[in-house]
């Protein structure tokens, strides 16, 4: 295994493993956690890392091996042991209250009974330390996701931990942001801390990490010096064979094309007290190309989804329109009706309904617009008809499942991915939106997906994709926007984008500069 | 004014069970659980109280009881929700439907006795003081409980670190878990809390309202001390308020009737129901204050990841 | 000390969704032994005149379908509420006002009679019951009210409503004072199914119809399945452009309708007149029938057939042996308990913890039966 500087390692793992159900999420991982150092985590999509980081961190309980800290075999029961222990955690999915406020938040994971108003000095001066400002007054439901991050991270260094656990910490940040954070982690490094760090970012991995830790499929497949790999090596470690690589040829003259979705002046006033305003938003997509949205989760994206499926009404029906129908005051049935599908971010409890099958979900999208075929006189529902087209989508989009008709929630994400994208793609929809097309999805059916949307805009529809994922708007967009605090920046042709201009403006630059800012830069 | 004392009295008396019951309920919701089942815990408090006195013949016994009613009724539906995760809608209904049955089935003998009311409380010099004197010094002693315990209430909620954790449990419970609180445990106890208030409840009904057991005597009020809590929009100092507004109209509906007003007593005796519905109508209208407020779990079960 | 654990099924148990029903009832019988023995009354003996002799000759199956009429009629509608996460409790009083307005052609005009007379009534009551259940399902589209809470106190309201008419402007002026209103005519009673072998009347016809068509309507039409979706997830059901307002006044109406379908059905067939009090409770107790039931019409025909029996168990313990008639109210009560429960098991395995940390998946799943009953 790796070498050590100086005997005991903080942190060794042996033979852990956990099983749920028939699933052996981690499968006798061995880890071994040096002072000092920034050790990578890497592994795809339901490789098994935060099964692993959270029987470290005491919130799941593993079915057989050990840890030792420090040496001494220990016995993680729950989150309060780990603390004890001395690790400390920040979640990728925030475990945060909304309706409390910044300093109630950070307070509640302290044991030591201290008030809060004392913590709230504490916090406001450790942030002010680590370049990490912070109002500890403000309500939770009203901060960003950056801010948000920032108070999990102040209040696990609160606790003065040995071992920082970060789980996918940059994908809710922008390119700058992650710089930043990276800045705190190497003092961190500095002052003698461990840090553990999740991701499947290789770049960031090759950047900061000292030794790297690769699952595949729960095992460990192996243990390397990030730095001495390429990001390559690196990939074929975490998915095993080489992925497809998604294949995007160029479009010509898509200028002439017609705008099959016009967005006009789009706005809306926040829905609920913690959502964001829309402002002003005019975007076309054109038949035939691929149209990025990029930006940090938490600007705007959701509720802009909401609009443009008709899950929301716009007042002004001409804000949006499809196929140049005006669209704006149609149902999401009716938008749907006139050419459009939608593909939202939630995949259980939005997009599919978790406790139905697969043929009953596909009705879910589509008893309209093929209310013929799966409907018939009366309202009687054709089960014969929606489970034969159901089996025609599995098997185009390849959704592998353990029963003939399984329910939504029984299959795995990136399953329940294809099945969806693949409904609405059945369809041959003209204009096709998707929020997070690949979000939580493994390697080989992320590449399945998004070839499939590129494939959709050449045979001449218009695609739209809202993702934070930066790599996979570089790969399959023919422009980007931004999407920042509710505003849209104008489309960049990608061969002008850059990481460094989409970050700037997912920042917040100033749409209105934005192609100012290009030119300067 | 001796007339206006009067009236003053009675209405903190009919306003203190729907206090203590929904300042309990308060509690258990802030914790993200909803027990619709506080009229089922209000009437087995108030058999229990009376029964208690009755075979004792101590009226302070039987407030004991009371409460121990409630605690150990409230019990059975905190094992099904928080432990077997059933849907806490269906088994707070269960919960009144079966309080009802049995509450009905223990009291068919103490139909038509005599019952023990609680004494007033009595200091000479303080209580004899002319109008402020006896709304002071000279209620049930259940009253000063309900006022201690809508303090009690807010100042744990909102000064400890103990009530900090419990409306955390209420606004995310996963978050809560992630961090290593345990949920399940601090729901128990606020559902116990809950039945109890909710049995102490149901014993001022049988000890110093009406000192004797009448089938289904707590005629709704359950259900009205969870309406309040909504009303209050979650806040102790508003149920309160509630309260004493809710008391004013019980008592104004029977003072009514008593005085031959030419509209027939049902549709006066059915004033407290619709003022229910009224003033749920009120508050909801206000979408933004009700969001806010809502304890963000509420009514979600809660099952750990193991 | 030991502690209930859940542990999620990967796929929803079809044993357990077929047997928790007779797991609950076993239990009940259990529980019901334990409370009969501490009443002091042989537990056997108890049983046999709670559960057996109700039904022992055809005159009694005869009461027991009138009983399990409104149970059946209201549960049924009451199914397609909750299976709509739409939590309308208030059917107690859609039943009373469904009864009092069937009831308006009879009282207000008993030279009215004919063919049309039934029709008519049953329309009314059905529209009675439809517009009150409209309240509730108005104040939450409209005002986002709590549709338990109003549903609910409009039951008080019904109640005194109906005693108000009875006592006041629709008494039988020849009732020597007695709060009820006159007989109602021939025409305007229920027909009985077969006056020769016992009273049950055409509207336990009615409830089988209702219980099959809702069946239909759940397990087969795009309308049950909109049902289910917005239920069970709101907002996959707003991404299928079903709308949710919609569904509020769908499933309060028809919930609505069939419980005042009941309630006229009952004081038109049982009765033959209006009384202060038409129901010993039906309405809650049908939520009770609509959970044993698994919230299946055809299901909640054979749960409504259990709490009718109930009913009449009841009523025979409390002539045979002196013990309150709410004896059935704790049987009903404790049945939903465990039923309830019993669903637990669908959806997950129950573990002790304590006993074994690992363990066999297999060996896990044969468990989970016997460990509920440890745990309780």
């Amino acid at each position: 295994m790796s070498a050590n500087q100086d005997g005991t390692n903080l942190l060794e793992v042996r033979s852990l493993t956990k099983i749920f159900g028939t699933l052996t999420a981690c499968d006798h991982i061995d880890l071994d956690i040096a002072r000092g150092e920034i050790h990578a985590l890497l592994g795809e999509n339901g490789a098994g890392k935060s099964t692993l980081v959270k029987m470290l961190f005491g919130s799941l309980e593993p079915n057989s091996g050990e840890i030792f800290w420090n040496g001494q075999a220990v016995r993680i029961s729950n989150p309060g042991a780990a603390k004890k222990l001395g690790i400390g955690m920040v979640f990728q999915h925030f475990s945060l209250f909304e309706a409390l406020t910044a300093a109630e938040n950070i307070a509640l994971s302290l044991d030591d009974g201290s008030p809060i108003s004392s913590i709230a000095a504490k916090a406001r001066a450790l942030s002010f330390s680590y370049g990490l400002p912070l109002d500890p007054e403000s309500l939770v439901g009203d901060l960003s996701v950056g801010e948000r991050q920032r108070i999990e991270i102040i209040r696990c260094l609160l606790q003065t931990p040995q071992l920082i656990i970060l789980d996918e910490p940059t994908s809710v940040l922008t390119p700058q942001e992650a710089d930043k954070l990276f800045e705190t982690l190497e003092r961190l490094r500095s002052e003698g801390k461990s840090i553990l760090y999740i991701s499947h970012r290789l770049e960031e991995v090759k950047r900061i990490c000292d030794r790297a830790t690769v699952l595949r499929h729960g095992k460990v497949v192996g243990h390397c010096n990030p730095r001495e790999e390429t990001a390559s090596s690196l990939a074929r470690m975490m998915v095993g064979n080489e992925v497809q690589a998604v294949v995007r040829a160029p479009v010509e003259g898509i200028d002439k094309a017609p705008p099959l979705l016009e967005i006009r002046n789009l706005n809306r006033k926040p829905a609920t007290p913690f959502s964001i305003p829309l402002k002003g938003i005019n975007l076309n997509v054109r038949a035939g190309e691929v149209i990025g949205i990029a930006g940090v989760a938490g600007n705007g994206q959701g509720e802009f989804f909401e609009s443009v499926s008709g899950e929301v009404l716009q007042q002004n029906a001409a804000s949006v329109r499809i196929r140049g129908k005006d669209a704006g005051g149609l149902s999401i049935t009716g938008r749907r009706l006139l050419g459009a599908a939608f593909v939202p971010e939630e995949r259980l409890g939005h997009g599919a309904a978790p406790r139905m099958k697969l043929s009953e979900n596909l009705l879910l999208s589509r008893h309209a617009t093929d209310g013929k075929a799966f409907v018939g006189s009366g309202g009687m529902v054709k089960s014969g008809a929606i489970q034969a087209a159901s089996q025609r989508i599995i098997e185009a989009m390849d959704v592998r499942k353990s029963a003939p008709d399984p329910e939504a929630a029984a299959l795995s994400g990136g399953n329940l991915q294809k099945f969806i994208v693949g409904r609405e793609l059945d369809r041959r929809p003209s204009v096709m939106v998707v929020n997070q097309p690949t979000w939580g999805v493994d390697a080989g059916a992320a590449a399945h997906i998004r070839q499939a949307l590129i494939e959709l805009s050449r045979s001449g529809s218009a695609v739209l994709v809202i993702s934070q994922d930066l790599d996979e708007l570089f790969e399959i967009s023919d422009a980007i926007a931004v999407m920042h605090n509710g505003e849209l920046s104008k489309p960049m042709p990608i061969a002008e984008a850059t990481f460094e201009k989409v970050g700037l403006l997912m920042g917040g630059a100033e749409p209105g500069h934005a192609e100012h800012s290009l030119e300067t830069a | 004014m001796d007339i206006t004392v009067n009236i003053l009295l009675t209405i903190a008396t009919a306003a203190t069970p729907l206090l203590i019951a929904a300042i309990g309920e308060l509690v258990v919701e802030r914790s993200g659980v909803l027990n619709l089942g506080v009229e089922g815990m209000m009437i087995m408090g108030a058999v229990g109280g009376f029964g208690a006195t009755y075979l004792t013949g101590s009226p302070w016994i039987g407030l004991l009881a009371a409460i121990a009613m409630g605690a150990v009724f409230s019990l059975l539906f905190a094992v099904m929700t928080l432990s077997l995760a059933t849907n806490q809608v269906a088994t707070g209904l269960s919960l009144t439907l079966l309080g009802l049955g049995l509450s009905g089935m223990m009291g068919t003998s103490f139909v038509g006795q005599p019952g023990e009311r609680l004494p007033n409380l009595y200091i000479p010099g303080l209580t004899e003081i002319p109008v402020v004197g006896r709304l002071l010094f000279g209620q049930d002693p259940i009253f000063y409980i309900s006022i201690a315990l809508t303090a009690a209430v807010m100042w744990f909620l909102f000064k400890t670190r103990t009530g900090l954790t419990l409306r955390s449990i209420g606004d995310s419970h996963t978050s809560a878990h992630a961090l290593g609180i345990k949920v399940i445990r601090y729901r128990y106890l606020a559902v116990i809390f809950g039945g109890a208030c909710a049995g102490l409840a149901g014993g001022h009904l049988s000890l110093v309202y009406t000192p004797q057991w009448v089938e289904n005597m707590s005629a709704g009020r359950g259900w009205i001390a969870l309406a309040l809590v909504v009303f209050a929009s979650w806040r102790p100092w508003r149920v309160l308020a509630g309260a004493y507004i809710f008391g004013a109209v019980w008592i104004g509906q029977l003072h009514a009737q008593a005085f031959g007003i030419p509209v027939p007593s049902q549709f006066l005796s059915s004033l407290p129901y619709l003022a229910t519905v009224v003033v749920l109508v009120l508050i909801s209208r206000n979408k933004r204050l009700t969001m806010m407020n809502t304890p963000a779990s509420l009514g979600q079960p809660f099952v750990p990841d193991r | 000390m030991m502690r209930l654990e859940l542990v999620k099924r990967p796929q929803r148990s079809m044993l357990f969704s077929a047997l928790s029903p007779f797991i609950a009832f076993a239990l009940t019988i259990i529980a019901g032994a334990v409370m009969f023995a501490l009443l002091g009354v042989n537990p056997l003996t108890a049983f046999n005149i709670y559960f057996i002799e109700p039904i022992s000759q055809v005159w009694q199956l005869h009461e027991l379908a009138i009983k399990a009429t409104p149970l059946i009629l209201i549960a049924v509608g009451l199914s397609v509420c909750y299976k709509a996460n739409i939590w309308n409790i208030g059917a107690e009083g859609q039943f009373i006002l469904g009864g009092i307005a069937g009831s308006m052609i009879p009282v207000l005009f008993p030279q009215f009679e004919g063919p049309l007379v039934l029709p008519l009534m049953l329309l009314l009551g059905m529209v009675g019951g439809a517009a009150y259940a409209a309240i509730p399902a108005l104040l939450k589209t409209r005002f986002g009210t709590n549709e338990i809470l109003t549903s609910l106190m409009l039951v008080y309201v019904a109640q005194l409503f109906l005693d108000w008419l009875v006592r006041g402007p629709w008494r039988d002026p020849q009732g020597h004072g007695f709060p009820q209103t006159i007989q109602f005519n021939d025409s305007a009673v229920l027909p009985e199914l077969m006056p020769d072998a016992g009273r049950a009347n055409w509207g336990f016809v009615f409830a089988l119809i209702a219980a099959v068509l809702v069946w239909i309507l759940m397990s087969r039409m795009l309308k049950g399945f909109e049902v289910r979706v917005l239920g069970s997830s709101p907002r996959a059901g707003r991404f299928a452009g079903f709308g949710l307002n919609r569904m509020v006044f769908f499933a309060f109406l028809l919930s609505g309708a069939l419980a005042g379908l009941a309630g006229i059905s009952e004081v038109s067939g049982a009765i033959g007149q209006l009384q202060p009090v038409i129901s010993p409770g039906y309405g809650f107790t049908a939520i009770i029938v609509a959970f044993l039931g698994r919230l299946n019409p055809l299901g909640i025909v054979a749960a409504g057939l259990v709490l009718a029996l109930t009913y009449l168990g009841g009523e025979a313990v409390q002539s045979a042996l002196g013990i309150s008639d709410k004896v059935a109210r704790v049987f009903q009560g404790m049945l939903l308990f465990f039923v309830l429960g019993c669903d637990t098991l669908i959806h997950y395995r129950i573990r002790l913890v304590g006993l074994a940390l690992t363990r066999p998946e297999g060996a896990a799943k044969r468990e989970a039966a016997p460990k509920l009953k440890e745990a309780r």
